[in-house]
């Protein structure tokens, strides 16, 4: 269970399309996620399929159903916020009961299932406060609990770990993908992080104002990006792209290489230029290339610690066949 | 010297603060007393202040002449009917123009608003003949009703601005959860605006309580509340005015008990979406 079909799906705000028809398919028990730039209507998508918003025009199935126009109460899915949005006048036991409530499931199965999901969640502990009384990330555990209990078709998540603090986002990244291996229930996941897209998903959707721009596995996103925006997006730190005469050498409009793709010499190579910043990250070094002639700014990635002072003339050679050929219109060549 | 210009300052605002509450409360104050006059003192020019022969025939006279609990019953299920049937109404109404609001749903709520800008006696004739068609005059259903509605801008307001301040996802993951819209407003909505509405409830079981114009003219015997009550007293036998402040006092003592015991609730309700 956990099949999604979106056919021709737009949605407007007034006179504003926000999403033209759009197609796409979700498998049984896939780990999709949604990435774009804030406003390219990532998290307006995610609304579509959990039915709270409608839909202007198209079908959106869910396991060959037609739910384009049934309410979010009766999709059978489960919704995680980024503001977790818990009841907050009842405690974590009765928040986690209340999709079985809504259910109408006997007292012992609630019973059951809160114990059990809490055991999961490690909130054994806290069933008998109020969510004011929780960290964040534990109001978020609670979110989640709340979605497990209802065994839903599949869960949707939008940007569950925004509001948590950089050590705990990782922390919970790993448990929601554990969360997944275990369920193996269809996940669709909504977030602007680049990161959490490329660690978490089976599939990454990439959107810009609206339109799909590619559907593929992390890799083949970073190895084949379909257009410039893709190439520029998926990527950290992002990939260098040049325009101009040496593109034309290439026989294409833009050429982009990964910061990763480039290697240094301090006496020779294709490209000179002059050190700005360099990052020491210790495991790896970022530094930030001036005045190539090629473009603004480039960057360079190197394994380990180099020492690269600012002002320092720099040689930089990229790895042929790393080399990505963009045409006019921005599309992949080859 | 900073320190002492505060001081200063803080006196000067302090006694201004009490004199301007004195002023406010003093007509209050002087029923209260006349109430315990008789009717000679009541008139005595120069006023007597505290030190007269105090006395209850004030308020025995005001019962015997007419039946008080009565009254007082009247305005308790005139003022609570009302207002609760009014909450009824607003909360689906405040639900929607503050979680689904349309293109016109801020032109509805100032049109709300501006029938309460409409002199009250413009309708008085229509609602007579309309009463009196239906065979309603002189009853609490008729006075439930008109009231509610005279206050039903206000309610709505009210709730409108509570709601408001609920973030719309709670009620969303409510959704998500499978609640329909019944229990939405139920299990979700309402519990969480309960410090509004009970606010809102406070407040306008007093504005029913103290609204004298409908009151006064669509009852005679039946349905009249308190404030036909007090209106029997300025009557045309003459001025009794220490009897006319009894009954007042009689009239008032009940909801200025509940405004004593609700005052943190009241303050929010009159500085409803100033400060969140």
């Amino acid at each position: 269970m956990g099949k999604i079909s979106l056919n021709q799906v737009t949605k407007s705000f007034g006179d504003v399309q926000v999403i033209p028809p759009l197609d796409l398919d979700i498998n049984e028990g896939e780990f999709v996620v949604f990435v774009g730039p804030s406003g390219c209507g990532k998290s307006t998508l995610l609304r579509l399929i959990a039915g709270l918003e409608d839909t202007t025009s198209g079908h959106i199935s869910i396991d060959d159903q037609d739910a384009t126009t049934l309410p979010p109460a009766k999709r059978g899915l489960a919704m995680v916020f980024q503001s977790y949005a818990l009841y907050p006048h009842m405690s974590v036991r009765k928040n986690i009961a209340f999709p079985m409530r809504m259910a109408g499931v006997d007292e012992a199965t609630q019973k059951a299932k809160i114990d059990a999901a809490a055991a999961a969640l490690n909130l054994t502990d806290y069933l008998d406060r109020k969510p004011g009384q929780l960290s964040g990330g534990q109001r978020q555990r609670v979110a989640i609990g709340r979605a497990i209990v209802r065994e839903p078709a599949a869960f949707l998540f939008d940007e569950p770990l925004s509001n948590l603090d950089a050590a705990l986002r990782v922390g919970m990244r790993l448990e929601i993908m554990e969360l997944h291996k275990k369920l193996e229930t269809t996940m669709i996941y909504v977030t602007h992080d680049q990161v959490e897209a490329m660690t978490m998903a089976d599939k990454i959707v990439v959107l810009q104002a609206g339109v799909i721009e590619q559907v593929g596995s992390p890799l083949e996103l970073y190895h084949s990006p379909r257009n410039k925006f893709v190439a520029g997006f998926i990527g950290s730190p992002k990939m260098n792209l040049i325009e101009g005469p040496e593109a034309a050498k290439h026989d294409a409009t833009t050429i982009g290489i990964r910061p990763e793709h480039l290697t240094v010499s301090k006496t020779e190579g294709a490209w000179k230029g002059r050190v700005g910043v360099a990052e020491h990250l210790g495991s790896d070094t970022f530094i930030h290339v001036h005045d190539t002639g090629l473009m603004d700014m480039m960057t360079v990635r190197i394994t380990g610690d180099i020492e690269a002072r600012h002002g320092d003339t720099i040689y930089l050679t990229p790895i042929a066949d790393q080399m990505h050929r963009f045409d006019a219109q921005g599309l992949r060549i080859g | 010297m900073a320190r002492a210009i505060t001081t200063q300052k803080k006196v000067m605002w302090t006694a201004l603060a009490w004199a301007f509450g004195l002023m406010m409360f003093f007509p209050i104050l002087w029923t209260f007393l006349t109430s315990f006059k008789t009717e000679a003192a009541a008139i005595s020019d120069p006023p007597v202040w505290l030190f007269f022969d105090w006395t209850f025939e004030n308020y025995a006279a005001v019962q015997e002449r007419s039946n008080y609990p009565k009254a007082l019953m009247n305005s308790i299920i005139i003022a609570v009917g009302s207002t609760l049937l009014g909450i009824l109404i607003a909360v689906p109404a405040a639900w929607a123009m503050a979680f689904v609001p349309g293109r016109k749903t801020k032109d509805i709520l100032l049109w709300m608003l501006s029938t309460k800008m409409l002199p009250a006696v413009g309708v008085l004739y229509p609602l007579v003949l309309l009463a009196k068609w239906l065979g309603v005059m002189d009853s609490r259903i008729l006075l439930i009703v008109v009231l509610m509605l005279i206050n039903l801008p206000i309610i709505v307001w009210m709730l409108y601005t509570y709601f408001r301040e609920i973030p719309g996802e709670i009620l969303e993951a409510a959704r998500m959860d499978g609640a329909g819209l019944r229990s939405e407003i139920i299990y979700v909505l309402t519990p969480m605006a309960l410090p509004g509405i009970a606010s809102t409830i406070l407040l306008n079981i007093i504005l029913a309580w103290n609204e004298a114009f409908w009151t006064i003219l669509l009852t005679t015997v039946n349905a009249a509340p308190l404030t036909a009550f007090i209106a029997s007293f300025s009557a045309p036998e003459g001025l009794f005015y220490a009897k006319l402040s009894a009954a007042s006092m009689m009239a008032i003592a009940p909801i200025l008990i509940m405004g004593w015991f609700s005052q943190k609730q009241l303050v929010r309700g009159l500085t409803f979406g100033a400060v969140k």
